[in-house]
């Protein structure tokens, strides 16, 4: 087989461990590799020569300096054109690096991808063949997880329903450019431009939303919830080592979520302390609650906190997604009996900081992922990145189609705006054939002489 | 034994397919025969009166453009041309004719009849000699036996075909022609799947019968559109109008009342038709809210008063359609000529089929056109002119060829059938090619005619004229380039006018032709030579080069990661079951598809990128360790 994989699309991921470190390594690979980097760096690169040098982002702006190392095919890990970036090990600046990578025609490598092509252009040993293969589908599924957790509930939702109104605009101008004999009522056609802005607008939402105001990009949010006076912001301030809560006696003592950026075994995290859920009457504790509750749909991860001494009155309201809950009890201090112990909980006293430590150790786990995928897969942080890159990129499509529409000797480029969108948001959410979109004409309009 | 001596191609049936497969087998130099069950309908056609159309028109153009006959058939026969989108950008623009069915068949007929290594004859094909899963020839009605190593199957409709009209059912190839039973019985006992498809005609109608005084006059373009590279305006006969007319609510409650003596509606029929040419009976059920469908009249001749009223085909009653035709304006003493009628027919799942449209069963047999469950004359004639290319290619015992999506319509359609298959008839739209804004009609010949003729079936004469052409398009892209304006050179006014800006710093004229507010004609006023020498269809493709570069580049860039994709080839040994990791719906997928390459397996739907990663895994370990 020829190894042609040299030709192919450059790919770049993150290639030490997320979270903070004293350095961080960017890795881009492929034919155009050196190119890229020199877009970057701003100056030539000779071979195997570590150079000190700035790194530019697309808007011309210094993202970091570091050292940039260039790898000539076939001699680097992959055997085709590889440079590696050294910046500091701050994720922001590695994913600015990424970022400013994809904008120059890169994307974000699949899970497993770097040993994939190193195999194929014979880097890597036979023997290696099924540890690679078992590589891929363990990140593959890694990666469907980490998907699913960064797209929860109401945000994938959305994703689907924006990709449901771009479909319903694709027809409309399909229709037109395949069907300009038919009878077809064009009356929703002044809704085009409309339809655009509208689906701009969400797009921009969603940008946002995943950001999350840029903090979600550089890590984590966790959110501490659950009933009245069951110690959340103890908990916080033993997590943030400091007294940045107030806490009382008193049940609904907490109103506004209260945020604070705390770092959990290099891996920054921005904690939220949430007003208890209950019923009440206090207007400004009712928008105390409704607030917790939107800290909690976009949290990564929540910690459910109830008082051991309660532990059998609680229920965890149903729109919680489950699979992002952290089950904790607390008060383990105060407990005179023996403590039945459930291996899907944690137990701590928030007081005393027993079990703080395997909370702690919990949570790194369930933010990084698996040991095995961690090397080359897909974390949480790279599924959402990839996300945010789908998102940018069928947004910048969306409007690109906007200068378009108005034009019918360009309503084709604006198809193909549309069309380049929609495979962007079909990377989120899975396949849509062009014979699906020919049933969606075909169900709507009378087509056919 | 055969009595007759062995032929290189066999071509059975003389529709679309048939005619270009035999066409091009001859022109490639193999011995071809060509054998039909009735010469006089050689090149019939037996729906609507029109070749061409969107997504149609690209197909015709591209066999045009690999020397085929269609385009030039039309240009012979067409009686009313038009451009469609015409006013749209150009990926999307598409050439119609409607043609005087008596005029095309001729022209077609002429051609097949003149075509050198070409013989003819008539007789039905009932039986095909096969041994040891390779094709061997043919034998007749009449126990003709006829030798060949390569045959091409174009029956059309013409398998296991039976008409409905109202409860009324019989056996027929379509209607005034027999079936094709025997051959249909053989062929079941193959190693393919089989499926039935329907589709359906209109009622036709004396014109002589018609008030045309009431319905709405709809003439051809001016200037004369034309569809071949090699033709001319002055090839079309005389040219006359269509009209249009529409049903009305009457219409629609006549069929309602009667629609239990649909075979759709009664369970007659429970094949699939097409979704996007639906019957009357249809239309007014799924969009009952419609008050009125439209009905364009198409002349079927200049020397006949039939007319083919399209839109309201439907396999009613006689006497309903006799009842809800005369409901129409303008029909209200229309005589009906010949019943519209829904056909049923047998169709080969085309996913059993190799791209080259060489059944993976039977070495050496092609199956085109309708059989393969496409719609259409031109969906049927561009796989016949593969089919025919690829039957020489196995005579000559070179690699099968095939355009790529990113080539042709002709690719995309061939990939679609035999990569994802079809449950209703299928027909070529726009939106089926991803490619789209790169497979225009206008530039089929810079597609496609450097390969035809790489395979011998261009002539020596349409290559000298697309060999000046593409010369041409160089030196003037050239001349454009190295051809400058200065700030100053041109009257402010003048500039400002087209520009609505002056001119900051010199530009080529190549530069100022990618502005969207510049066009051939206004691009004179900035240069100092004169650009009225350049033949048209010259400066049209270097205008759209020009304003579309961008898109053009990016789908170019798409275009070359998929070729790489394209180059790694699946082995036919490969084992599926036993690749670790594969899900097993993916497994199945492939095991069922066979695809060629890693670019095909790609396009099944199911398999994710994932899959694709294990496919490589696996074929890099099968050779290293061959190799070790």
């Amino acid at each position: 087989m020829p190894s042609s994989s040299s030709q192919q699309q450059c790919i770049c991921a993150l290639a030490t461990p997320p979270g903070r470190g004293a350095l961080a390594i960017v890795r881009v690979s492929g034919k155009h590799a050196l190119l890229l980097a020199e877009k970057i760096t701003k100056c030539s690169l000779l071979a195997r020569q570590a150079k000190f040098t700035s790194f530019y982002s697309s808007e011309n702006l210094i993202i970091d300096q570091g050292l940039a190392i260039y790898f000539r095919a076939p001699a680097s890990f992959t055997g085709e054109d590889v440079v590696e970036f050294h910046c500091h090990g701050n994720p922001l600046l590695a994913d600015a690096l990424l970022k400013t990578l994809c904008s120059y025609g890169a994307r974000l490598a699949s899970p497993g991808e770097f040993s994939l092509r190193a195999f194929l252009n014979n880097k890597i040993d036979l023997t290696q063949a099924e540890a690679i293969a078992d590589l891929i589908n363990a990140s593959t599924e890694q990666g469907i997880r980490s998907a699913t957790s960064s797209l929860q509930g109401a945000f994938s939702k959305r994703v689907t329903d924006v990709l449901a109104q771009l479909v319903q605009v694709r027809m409309h101008i399909e229709a037109h450019l395949d069907f300009p004999d038919e009878e077809i009522d064009r009356k929703q056609d002044q809704q085009i431009d409309l339809s655009l802005q509208g689906l701009a607008n969400t797009l921009k939402e969603l940008l946002l939303q995943a950001k999350l105001g840029e903090r979600l990009q550089t890590g984590a949010t966790i959110a501490i919830a659950g009933k009245p006076n069951a110690g959340k912001s103890s908990l916080l301030n033993v997590l943030a080592l400091s007294d940045v809560a107030i806490v009382t006696e008193i049940p609904g003592t907490t109103r506004d979520p209260l945020t604070v950026d705390i770092e959990i075994k290099g891996i920054p995290v921005c904690l939220i302390d949430t007003a208890g859920l209950r019923n009440t009457q206090d207007i400004i504790e009712v928008e105390g609650i409704a607030r917790a509750q939107q800290a909690l749909q976009s949290a990564d991860l929540i910690l459910w906190l109830s008082d051991i001494a309660n532990e059998t009155t609680e229920n965890i309201p149903q729109e919680l997604d489950g699979n992002k809950i952290i089950h904790v009890q607390n008060k383990i201090d105060l407990q005179k009996e023996d403590i039945h112990y459930k291996s899907n909980k944690l137990y701590i006293s928030a007081k005393t900081q027993q079990g703080i430590d395997s909370l702690l150790e919990h949570i790194s786990k369930r933010l990084s992922g698996n040991d095995a995928v961690q090397e080359h897969g897909d974390t949480p942080f790279l599924a959402r990145s990839r996300h945010i890159v789908s998102l940018q990129q069928a947004l910048d499509k969306i409007y690109s189609s906007q200068t378009h529409i108005s034009d019918t000797h360009k309503l084709e480029l604006a198809a193909e705006d549309l069309r380049l969108a929609q495979q962007m948001l079909s990377e989120i959410t899975g396949e849509f054939t062009a014979d699906d979109l020919l049933g969606k004409i075909f169900s709507e309009f009378c087509i056919g002489k | 034994m055969s009595d007759f001596p062995e032929y290189d191609v066999i071509v059975i049936g003389g529709g679309h397919a048939g005619t270009e497969a035999a066409l091009a087998a001859a022109r490639m130099g193999a011995k071809t025969l060509m054998i039909t069950h009735n010469i006089e309908t050689i090149g019939q056609m037996s729906c609507n009166p029109a070749i061409g159309g969107i997504g149609k028109s690209h197909l015709v153009k591209e066999i045009d453009a690999m020397g085929g006959v269609m385009a030039l058939a039309a240009d012979l026969g067409g009686i009313q041309f038009r451009v469609l989108n015409s006013r749209k950008g150009p990926a999307v623009r598409a050439t119609r004719a409607q043609a005087d069915r008596v005029l095309y068949k001729a022209a077609i007929r002429k051609q097949v009849e003149n075509q050198e290594n070409l013989k003819i004859f008539q007789q039905a094909v009932d039986d095909l000699l096969i041994e040891q899963d390779c094709i061997r020839g043919v034998v007749t009605q009449s126990g003709l036996t006829f030798k060949a190593k390569s045959v091409v199957l174009t029956t059309g409709t013409f398998l296991g075909g039976k008409i409905h009209i109202g409860h009324d059912q019989y056996a027929a190839g379509r209607a005034g022609d027999p079936p094709a039973t025997t051959l249909a019985q053989r062929l079941r006992e193959l190693k393919l799947r089989v499926g039935r498809l329907k589709t359906g005609t209109p009622p036709r109608i004396d014109g002589r019968t018609i008030n045309y005084s009431q319905l709405e006059a709809q003439p051809g373009d001016e200037p004369t559109p034309v569809f071949s590279f090699l033709g001319n305006a002055e090839l079309h006969p005389e040219q006359v109008n269509c009209f249009i007319t529409y049903t009305n609510e009457n219409t629609h409650d006549i069929i309602r009342a009667d629609l239990k003596s649909s075979p759709m509606y009664n369970g007659n029929i429970d094949s699939t038709g097409p979704r996007y040419c639906p019957s009357i009976e249809d239309k007014i059920t799924r969009f009952a809210e419609r008050r009125q469908h439209q009905i364009f009249i198409e002349p079927e001749g200049l020397n006949t008063h039939e007319v083919y009223p399209n839109g309201i085909s439907t396999s009613l009653p006689f006497a309903t359609q006799q009842k809800f035709v005369q409901s129409v304006k303008g029909f209200e003493n229309a005589h009906i000529t010949r019943p519209g009628y829904a056909i049923e027919y047998d169709y080969f799942d085309p996913r059993d089929l190799q791209p080259s449209l060489e059944t993976k069963a039977i070495t050496g047999l092609f199956f085109a056109g309708q059989i393969n469950g496409t719609t259409g004359y031109e969906e049927a004639a561009a796989q016949g002119l593969v089919a025919g290319i690829n039957a020489v290619r196995r005579v000559q015992q070179k690699q099968a060829w095939h355009p790529r999506r990113d080539q042709a319509y002709i690719g995309v359609m061939i990939d679609d059938l035999v990569t994802r298959g079809t449950l209703e008839p299928y027909r070529m739209f726009t939106s089926r090619a991803e490619f789209r804004l790169l497979l225009r009609q206008d530039n089929a010949d810079l597609r496609l005619s450097e390969t035809a003729y790489e395979l011998g079936c261009l002539s020596a004469k349409q290559w000298q004229l697309f060999c000046d052409k593409r010369e041409a398009l160089e030196v003037q892209k050239q001349r454009l380039q190295t051809s400058f304006v200065q700030p100053g050179d041109v009257n402010e006014k003048r500039e400002e006018e087209i520009l609505g800006s002056k001119l900051k710093h010199e530009y080529s004229m190549y530069e100022l032709l990618r502005r969207p507010e510049v066009n051939f004609e206004n691009l004179q006023t900035f240069c100092k030579q004169d650009l009225s020498d350049i033949p048209t269809d010259v400066s049209e493709q270097l205008e759209i080069q020009a304003k579309y570069a961008g898109y053009i580049e990016r789908q170019n860039a798409e275009v070359e990661q998929l070729a790489l994709q394209e180059e790694v080839k699946l082995p036919k040994d490969i084992n599926y079951a036993n690749i670790s990791g594969l899900s097993n719906e993916a497994k199945q997928k492939l095991i069922e598809i066979q695809p060629l390459t890693i670019g095909q397996a790609a396009r099944i739907s199911g398999i994710t990128p994932s899959a694709i990663s294990l496919l490589l895994v696996h074929l890099k370990s099968r050779t290293t360790r061959k190799s070790a």
